[in-house]
């Protein structure tokens, strides 16, 4: 059994919550105790009905303003798939929170209600899930119940959403007629809605072909630790440990090492119970022998002779910017976090602020601020070892840190290394 | 080729990477450990992480004093045999030294004073990172934590202030005096945990599979009959056959009837049962539908 990491966003308004309990609840992952404290909750706030909303919002701030105001986790299991769920908040004050659930999802879920059609949040949602580059979209056009099943309500909200969305590069793209609030074509096929073929979206979520997303091509090997035992027993032992970030690793492979660029061969790749591995991928986390000593430390990057990434201290981003406290502008200088390397950052230039409901480009703004994102060119202290964000989500991202606060205040995507 | 991880392996994976990464960029980290079996998952993932070195720091157990003795008999036999170095935090030490005052009557939990103990270790031995075995899907407001979850000075949790966390980015930056808690298995599951304890083979305490033992009903719990607690008049004692789904202080940990005597039957169980872990056996998270939240702020686990 596998795993998919879901990314959902939306208001309340949506039927996100609604959707999302409509998961757990029909897939059996909601507990008697949850279910009794959340109806108990409904009932002393009035509710009309029990709010599956409140399942997700866990923090005492969060059920007592009935807002979302975090990324929260769900889990569910299927007898084919395990499932996380991040869900988030789709108000465009939470634009972080999307960009952090995003940045590890497999697939995200667009809601769209039914009445509505496309809005300006479906636009933003579609665009951030394709800005951190999530294989697979969904669109549940939502409250088929309110516009009568009608089919022609589905088309023209397909039809507006597909033309959309080839302004943005989505590699796969399906909608879905659903109603959270009934349970049509969530888990169970919907009786009324009988002119859609296509699969339920838990059927979907079971199906979706997720083995081909993650690069195969360039290994990449970003050193995290390396163990030495110093013992008698395994005197010599040099490992070299981490996750592996592109690519397919083996025994025998011509490896080089950089920044030093010295070069030698894989002797052997040990799994985390010390046995040797044919071969890995990522993201395993491993530790890898070479036949050579060489001088090789945390921060460093092991990758093919003939396939490196680029070593470059100069670096094309686009940038959201996390902070309420403090504006990115050229000038800037804060911690640069990328795969296992730290170093230092300034923002030689401001190439534009996106705006992320229209996507047209602001040349004559200077600053990002909160939630904010834009293109900057960045020059660092030292050289880091990366493929653009398109070619390798772990290679091509980093996080920017204010060296005062040490608080995350960016997340960066490399669209360029030069 | 075989190129998508099982779920295990990703998870297993995960927890690795993180701490790895944790060992590489913090100075005195440690790895809390009550016995139970999260933190003996997150004892065998540090183990694994470093092989064939030894674990590069100590592990932790904060001891309310309020314990199953064939747990503190488990926790010594592990240390033994991982040849892990162990630091004891003892809240009697701490109420024997007149440190911390005891709340008094027959109802009177331990577990909050867990929390002082526990910071005064960290501040003793300048613990800048800790790891813990919490998972997100066993309370709603650690559904809401971060991996890596910063802690102030005074060991406090600001749920609204958290650190974005992206990708596989972990940023443990802070300054002098405050920390890190680790939550190397937050994407576990209850039902992940067993299947892991299964497939590595690995060995939990006793309590954890069916036996016999006097219980009496509690606020809708069976609770055992230990020297630390003892029944009211009022309360029925019966020698039940029961199991542990988590384990905790003594005196507020409450046990399931079961009959699940192999790790096979136990995930049948779990897989089955329609009540969250720390619903059916926690009288400390009973107390308000935020204990937890409010905990945590003042720097529980």
């Amino acid at each position: 059994m596998d795993l998919l990491r879901l990314a959902t966003a939306g208001s309340v308004d949506d039927g996100k919550s609604t959707l999302i309990g409509r998961l757990l609840y029909d897939s059996k992952s909601i507990f008697e105790d949850q279910l009794e404290s959340i109806e108990k909750t409904s009932n002393d706030r009035g509710d009309e009905h029990v709010n599956l909303a409140l399942l997700t919002d866990g923090l005492r701030a969060e059920r007592e303003q009935g807002i979302t105001i975090d990324v929260a986790h769900r889990y569910f299991t299927t007898p084919r798939r395990k499932f996380i769920i991040g869900d988030t908040p789709g108000h465009i004050q939470y634009t972080r929170n999307m960009v952090t659930g995003a940045s590890t999802a497999d697939l995200a879920i667009i809601l769209i209600d039914a009445r509505k059609g496309v809005i300006e949040q479906s636009r933003r949602h579609a665009f951030i899930a394709s800005l951190l580059r999530i294989p697979h979209l969904v669109v549940a056009v939502n409250k088929m119940d309110l516009v009568d099943y009608d089919q022609e309500v589905f088309e023209s909200v397909r039809k507006e959403f597909a033309e959309f969305a080839t302004r943005l590069d989505v590699p796969d793209l399906t909608f879905i007629p659903v109603s959270a609030l009934h349970g049509d074509n969530i888990v169970d096929r919907s009786a009324t809605m009988d002119w859609y073929r296509g699969a339920t979206l838990l059927h979907h979520l079971e199906e979706v072909h997720i083995a081909s997303d993650r690069n195969m091509v360039d290994p990449r090997f970003p050193v995290q630790y390396v163990i030495r035992p110093q013992s008698k027993q395994h005197h010599d032992f040099r490992g070299y440990a981490g996750t592996i970030a592109g690519g397919v690793m083996k025994p025998g492979d011509e490896i080089a090492a950089l920044p030093s660029g010295f070069t030698s061969k894989i002797k052997a790749v040990l799994s985390p119970d010390g046995s040797e591995l044919s071969e890995a991928y990522a993201p395993m986390s491993v530790t890898v022998l070479l036949e050579d000593e060489l001088d090789v430390s945390r921060g460093d990057m092991i990758c093919r002779v003939n396939n490196q990434p680029d070593v470059t201290q100069d670096l094309e981003a686009m940038v959201c910017w996390m902070s309420e406290a403090s504006q990115l502008t050229v000038g800037s200088k804060l911690a640069i976090k990328h795969t296992t390397r730290w170093a230092r950052a300034v923002v030689k230039d401001f190439r534009y602020r996106l705006d992320i409901n229209t996507l047209s480009r602001d040349e004559g703004a200077t600053a990002l601020s909160l939630n904010e994102i834009g293109r900057v060119r960045l020059r660092t202290t030292q050289p880091l070892f990366a493929d653009t964000y398109r070619r390798n989500r772990t290679t091509g991202s980093f996080i920017l840190v204010d060296e005062a606060t040490n608080v995350t205040v960016g997340a960066g995507m490399i669209r360029a290394t030069e | 080729m075989k190129t998508q991880l099982s779920h295990v392996s990703y998870l297993e994976s995960e927890a690795i990477h993180i701490i790895r990464e944790v060992a590489a960029e913090f100075e005195r980290p440690a790895l809390l450990f009550s016995g139970g079996k999260d933190s003996i998952i997150v004892l065998h993932l540090a183990l694994k992480a470093f092989a064939p070195a030894p674990l590069p720091f100590p592990i932790m157990h904060v001891d309310t004093g309020h314990n199953f003795p064939e747990v503190i008999e488990f926790r010594d036999r592990t240390v033994a045999e991982t040849g892990s170095r162990l630091i004891v935090a003892s809240v009697q030490d701490a109420i024997d030294a007149g440190k911390i005052t005891e709340d008094s009557g027959p109802r009177a939990l331990r577990n909050r004073l867990q929390t002082p103990v526990l910071l005064e270790a960290i501040e003793e031995h300048r613990f800048d990172a800790l790891f813990g075995g919490a998972r997100r899907d066993e309370e709603k407001a650690r559904a809401k934590e971060r991996v890596y979850s910063f802690r102030d000075e005074f060991g406090q949790w600001d749920p609204k202030g958290q650190r974005p966390e992206l990708w596989n980015l972990y940023n443990g930056r802070h300054k002098p005096g405050e920390h890190m808690r680790i939550f190397p298995i937050s994407n576990w599951t209850e039902l992940d945990v067993w299947h892991y304890l299964r497939d590595e083979e690995i060995e939990v305490p006793h309590v954890y599979f069916a036996h016999n033992r006097d219980v009496f009903m509690r606020d809708g719990m069976w609770l055992g009959v230990t020297e630390f607690l003892t029944p009211d008049e009022d309360e029925v004692v019966e020698n039940k056959l029961v199991r542990f789904r988590t384990i905790g202080d003594a005196t507020c940990t409450g046990s399931v009837e079961s009959s699940a005597t192999t790790i096979d039957q136990v995930i049948e169980e779990v897989g089955a049962t329609r009540i969250t872990e720390r619903g059916a056996t926690r009288a400390d998270d009973r107390t308000a539908e935020a204990a937890m939240e409010d905990r945590k702020k003042e720097g529980y686990f």
